[in-house]
């Protein structure tokens, strides 16, 4: 007991110590190198296209279902034989064919399953085009420039994924 | 380019950086706890613990001072918790209640970091940094100083003496955590990860939580800790904002305990002793790859729970790799993984986590196991086994008979209360065999301190929150402590010359004794409950 006494103590010295390095001096010295410009990062995610939130209105491409309470992120943890919840997905799926007035079986996985993040940016190509002539009815917007601004937002590396968020500013934009 | 192609080039540039990185950090490890010389910042902390770091410890003492160690860390990250209403950015975050801090608290100090609180409402950035940070650097070098200490157990001979925990303890997180994490905190926030002191960004007319995500996310992936700064952890695009951050997080939680095989190979002055464990760790990775994988493909919908900036591939490689380090971070929901790929997932918690394990952890827990793996073939052939040149006897193989059978006994035991317990039924998010698998998955995350999480189960209630915190507790604490008994009991023997009939611990023999024991002892332990839990639902 003397001997767990005595190493404790010494413990709370060196843990105090190192919390001023780890805890302090190293987080304080990641947001310093952080506020360099030119560092190519956002680190204070202004103006983000990182993160989608549903945007009111026909104009504006929907992003993927969300499970998520804002300000905090998370998911649906459904698992796939859970039967209350394929029937839920299965509904959101005739809400989208009709909304988008194309078929049940056009509407991609994308469209109906709840990200892990709740803030996905990103929807599939066929989710978009299936959304291109709904948006360009209600923006006004000619189905050739929204299809030009889809396209503008595509991209990835190992995925091919259009991020909505940089979409919908798009379509803000080119009013 | 197909998906699977996509995944296939993404696997093949992980294992390329892991190579690259292999013997430069393996070997540099090594020198960091062979040097005699002090630096200036660790003779400074020294100082002010008042202890002499020249001076080498019994295993018993090494042994007091992890666990006066990871006492006072408790004691300290749950207090900041509690009086985080009166800490500098909480954002109106109010003190931590007591059950939530308390089984956070244990959770940050036995690198397990399984989360019971959202931590976009309940934490503020005060206590992630001073606190939970902090932790995630020191549970690691914990871990590391105790695998160190072992290896010395096996090098030095006819001694009392296993090191200085004090000095293991700084070293490896000031020359080995710090810099590291320091120059990939700055790499991820160049590739998009947040660092804000602010409580939230404004997105499109809603506010979405930001925080100081980059400092703590580099030593999160490193440290093989996992907490999330954010809700969605990895998932999370402030977290991990694109395909390029995700594979630089998970070459980050697999870099440290992959090299550690070649800082073994090192200290003991054979390098093969080194390559044939990489080689274990290797095989029983890219099989359960495999498997989550393929059985992720073809799920009935595989994108639930999924960002589409990942897909598949990279979400599969991102879980089979966090589930066999002790890291636990997610880069999707691996409850609404299918029956077998989240029962793959659950496997690999259930190999001990030892391919390639946490931190420090996974090298000596795949220590004890080639341990058991001799003494098995020992009994075999009817002679009293070595490994690196020592025998084991009695005391020996109790250790890690005792180092090995912690956490399925915890673990059983642990979650067969809370199969039985009525108010269980009210916190699973699942029906069915998939809700005794979310029962399962906590507790092996917790009893092998991984901290991923079947996320759907609610855990506030008195009884998760403390029967977890247990688990989490004896998971880390009962293997270390036999441990560190078995080094010191190792250390004190003769080395046994090498004879015609020992048996080689670096060919294939071997390496299929360590890979057969490794899967017999989970198998052995764990099919009844598996059968009931994600087998069931893999069949349904």
């Amino acid at each position: 007991m003397d001997n767990f006494l005595k190493q404790s103590w010494a413990g709370l010295r060196i843990l105090l110590a190192l919390t001023v390095v780890c805890g302090v001096l190293y987080p304080m010295a990641v947001w310093g190198v952080s506020r360099i410009p030119g560092l190519h990062g956002n680190a204070e995610a202004t103006d983000t296209t990182l993160v989608a939130v549903v945007r009111e209105g026909d104009k504006y491409f929907v992003p993927r279902p969300s499970a998520a309470t804002l300000p905090a992120s998370g998911g649906s943890n459904k698992g796939e034989l859970n039967e209350d919840y394929t029937k839920k997905i299965n509904e959101l799926r005739t809400t989208i064919a009709q909304r988008e007035g194309v078929s049940e079986d056009q509407v991609p996985q994308d469209a109906v399953t709840a990200s892990a993040s709740g803030v996905d940016p990103d929807i599939s190509p066929e989710y978009a085009e299936i959304q291109v002539s709904r948006v360009a009815r209600a923006s006004g917007l000619s189905v050739e420039k929204v299809r030009e601004l889809v396209k503008a937002n595509t991209g990835g590396t190992f995925t091919t994924t259009v991020n909505v968020t940089a979409l919908n500013r798009a379509i803000d934009a080119a009013h | 380019m197909s998906p699977t192609a996509a995944g296939l080039l993404q696997v093949g540039i992980l294992v390329a950086a892991l190579a690259a990185a292999y013997r430069p950090l393996g070997d540099y490890m090594a020198r960091v706890f062979r040097a005699e010389k002090h630096s200036k910042l660790e003779l400074a902390i020294y100082r002010v613990g008042r202890i002499d770091p020249d001076t080498e410890q019994k295993w018993s003492t090494y042994a007091y001072g992890v666990l006066g160690f990871s006492f006072v860390s408790v004691v300290l990250l749950y207090v900041l918790q509690r009086i985080q209403a009166v800490l500098p950015f909480n954002f109106g975050r109010g003190n931590v209640e007591p059950g939530m801090a308390f089984n956070t608290a244990i959770s940050f100090v036995t690198n397990t970091n399984w989360q019971s609180y959202v931590p976009e409402t309940v934490m503020g950035h005060t206590v992630q940094m001073i606190g939970l940070t902090v932790q995630n650097f020191v549970s690691a070098a914990v871990g590391l100083a105790v695998a160190v200490a072992l290896v010395r157990g096996f090098v030095r001979h006819q001694t009392d003496r296993l090191g200085n925990f004090w000095v293991d303890l700084v070293r490896g997180t000031i020359r080995i955590l710090l810099p590291l994490a320091f120059v990939f905190a700055i790499v991820l926030i160049a590739l998009g990860v947040t660092m804000s002191l602010k409580s939230g960004v404004s997105v499109d007319g809603q506010v979405v939580a930001n925080a100081p995500v980059a400092s703590q996310e580099a030593i999160k992936e490193l440290g093989t800790n996992g907490g999330g700064v954010l809700n969605a952890n990895s998932a999370h695009p402030f977290e991990n904002p694109n395909e390029w951050s995700n594979l630089l997080e998970i070459f980050l939680l697999l870099v440290i305990p992959v090299a550690l095989t070649r800082t073994f190979g090192q200290l003991v002055g054979e390098k093969k002793q080194g390559y044939v464990l990489l080689g274990v760790m290797g095989l029983i990775w890219s099989a359960m790859l495999a498997v989550i994988w393929i059985a992720e493909e073809n799920g009935l919908r595989p994108l639930e729970g999924k960002e589409l900036r990942f897909g598949i591939p990279s979400s599969a490689l991102f879980a089979n790799s966090t589930t066999s380090t002790s890291t636990g971070a997610v880069n999707s929901l691996h409850d609404s993984f299918t029956g077998l790929g989240g029962g793959g997932t659950l496997l690999n918690m259930l190999f001990g986590e030892m391919t390639p394990g946490g931190v420090g952890t996974g090298l000596y827990s795949i220590l004890v196991m080639a341990i058991i793996a001799m003494f098995l073939a020992g009994l075999m052939v009817g002679r009293t086994p070595e490994y690196l040149g020592k025998k084991l006897g009695r005391k020996e193989v109790t250790a890690a008979a005792v180092s090995i059978l912690a956490m399925p006994t915890v673990l059983l035991i642990g979650a067969g209360i809370a199969a039985i317990l009525p108010s269980t039924q009210g916190a699973l998010n699942n029906p069915g065999s998939h809700g005794l698998s979310e029962i399962l998955y906590a507790y092996a995350s917790a009893s092998n301190n991984n901290g991923s999480a079947f996320a759907g189960i609610t855990v506030t209630s008195d009884w998760f929150q403390s029967s977890l915190a247990l688990c989490m507790l004896f998971g880390r604490l009962i293997p270390i402590i036999a441990v560190l008994a078995l080094a010191g009991s190792l250390a004190a023997q003769k080395k046994v010359p090498v004879t015609a009939g020992t048996l080689p611990t670096t060919g294939p023999l071997f390496a299929t004794l360590l890979s057969g024991g490794i899967v017999l002892v989970a198998a052995l332990t764990f099919v009844p409950a598996l059968a009931l839990g994600p087998i069931a639902e893999a069949l349904l």
